[in-house]
């Protein structure tokens, strides 16, 4: 029984990571129809810089935080400006080309800035583990949990109720609408890229806190992908419900399934749901029917 | 007293197609211009132009004695240049309610974070906003479906939901395409209605695209045609009607 807490608790954590990458990479989708595949680096980007400030500039944890979102924001919105814009009206194709291209070279500027060692950051939450009943749970676990969590449901809300939100959805639903009544498009999709380098810079700190930080972080990157299918490409929601889905699969699998056949399952078992939700039901869990043949 | 808007000269190309070639056109303030013409004339093209959907290749949009040739198309909408389309552009997944208030999104001042929170100026406002919409609601006689989801709207009334989000943004000038296409008499008359209600009303400019002749020379105080991108007759209904080259054109294939 123990064995399971651990696992759910610990397929939780990874899931709400997931799901904080994927709420970004379906804003930016459900704003522009960019497919961003350069969330994985902006994660990487995030966490290295708040580890930067923390054990080189001995910058306090919450003021590296901020320090560090307040660069994302503009690092966001400088990758729009520079890499997306110029491809507006281009094809998909070429668009899914400029943010492969975005994360190969972000991923290269990352590997000469800080090598490819991992790095640590220095213990930040509690070392003391807490018990649940029969099960230990390290604290860096619950928090990360506990921040992940009520963060989505900060954006959540934002996007649902804020008057920003409301403006965003609108230009999400139909661009030209939104630009006849008065709807700068261009701006809302800064706003998007913006909160998507954010919200994958928490997931890489909160991740960095608890695995250290190297390269291959942004290998979740690519998990986005069975995450974002899932829930459906244009659902906020389904991002969410989609995140803790995968991280709890994979979790699981690790468990259960990779002694038995000696490991390897776990890395596989988001892209067989991956397959099986484009061969069920392409549109994903909540996502809109109509799906654009690429 | 000078036109509110002058269009000079308009020439739109794409590609090696002239969707319009050199566009004169001065509308007054407070009248009703009807635009018609084959399909394909450029009627279409000439109020993308205007509400700045389209960049024209040549000439010049004066509106209000301010040139917005080159402005972006959500800059004309903050001049007070308000606009419905042909084939409906509502924010489907949102309720009546929410397509209008985001209508007023011109008007609306409170900041990124302020916005959506019961605090203060912000609620003052909103409420100024509430009722500005519940008067259009009732102008427009949609008081049972405010909180519908406008994708699950009969045709007809889609319709009128755009014209009232059109009018949420208050403008000074409205361009509405084919507002009456697709509709049955008993929704035509309803529609040509509320137009000449707005006109009388709140004194709107409005340019307007109708394929319906009838409902053209009931409602528009002058009309234009276009034929292949070129302006064919200008003049009063009555006038439009006798005009010989119109008649050639447009009318006669009727």
């Amino acid at each position: 029984m123990s064995f399971f807490l651990q696992i759910l608790i610990s397929g939780l954590v990874v899931g709400a990571v997931y799901a904080l990458v994927a709420f970004g990479f379906v804003l930016i989708y459900k704003s522009s129809d960019v497919i961003n595949f350069a969330q994985g680096e902006f994660l990487l980007v995030g966490a290295y810089i708040a580890l930067s400030l923390v054990v080189f500039y001995q910058v306090p944890f919450l003021a590296a935080v901020a320090l560090t979102l307040s660069m994302c924001v503009i690092l966001g919105i400088v990758v729009e400006r520079l890499v997306l814009r110029p491809f507006i009206g281009e094809r998909a194709i070429s668009v899914i080309m400029a943010t492969l291209g975005l994360s190969l070279l972000m991923r290269g500027l990352i590997q000469m800035i800080w090598g490819t060692e991992t790095r640590t950051f220095p213990g930040i939450f509690p070392d003391t583990p807490v018990r649940m009943g029969d099960v230990v749970v390290s604290q860096v676990y619950l928090w990360s949990l506990a921040i992940a969590v009520l963060l989505l449901a900060v954006f959540t809300i934002f996007f649902k109720y804020s008057s920003t939100g409301i403006v965003m959805r609108a230009a999400a639903d139909d661009q030209v609408a939104a630009l006849s009544m008065g709807i700068s498009v261009k701006r809302i999709i800064a706003i998007a890229w913006a909160i998507a380098a954010v919200v994958a810079a928490i997931g890489g700190v909160l991740l960095g806190n608890i695995n250290g930080v190297n390269p291959s972080l942004a290998y979740i990157g690519l998990m986005v992908l069975p995450v974002v299918i899932l829930g459906g490409l244009d659902s906020v929601p389904g991002a969410i419900v989609g995140g803790f889905t995968i991280g709890l699969l994979e979790s699981l699998a690790g468990g259960y399934l990779d002694p038995l056949v000696g490991g390897g399952v776990k890395e596989v078992v988001p892209f067989v749901v991956l397959l099986l939700v484009l061969m069920i039901r392409p549109y994903g869990l909540f996502g809109k029917e109509i799906i654009e043949r690429v | 007293m000078a036109p509110q808007l002058v269009i000079d000269g308009l020439t739109l190309h794409f590609g090696g197609v002239t969707a319009l070639a050199g566009i004169y056109q001065e509308v007054n303030r407070g009248e009703i211009l009807a635009v018609i013409g084959p399909n394909g004339a450029g009627k279409t093209s000439l109020l993308n132009c205007i509400s700045g959907l389209y960049r024209p290749s040549g000439g010049r949009i004066v509106f209000e004695d301010r040139e917005i040739t080159r402005l972006p198309p959500h800059r004309r909408a903050e001049l007070g240049i308000g606009r419905t389309f042909q084939n409906i552009e509502l924010f489907k997944h949102m309720t009546v309610l929410e397509n209008l208030m985001l209508g007023r999104h011109v008007r609306m001042s409170s900041g990124l974070f302020s916005g959506g929170l019961y605090w203060g100026r912000a609620r003052r406002e909103e409420e100024q906003h509430r009722r500005r919409i519940e008067e259009i609601i009732d102008f427009l006689e949609i008081e049972g479906i405010r909180h519908k989801a406008v994708g699950t709207l009969a045709y007809g009334l889609q319709k009128r939901v755009e014209l009232g989000r059109a009018l949420a943004l208050e403008p000074q000038l409205l361009l509405l395409d084919e507002p009456m296409a697709g509709m049955n008499l008993e929704e035509k008359e309803d529609m040509a209605r509320f137009i000449l209600d707005v006109a009388e009303e709140w004194g709107t400019t409005m340019i307007l695209i109708e394929h319906d002749m009838g409902v053209v020379m009931d409602i528009s105080d002058r009309v234009t045609v276009l034929d292949f991108g070129r302006k064919l007759a200008e003049g009063t209904p009555e006038e439009i009607q006798r005009n010989p080259l119109v008649i050639k054109a447009y009318l006669g294939k009727h």
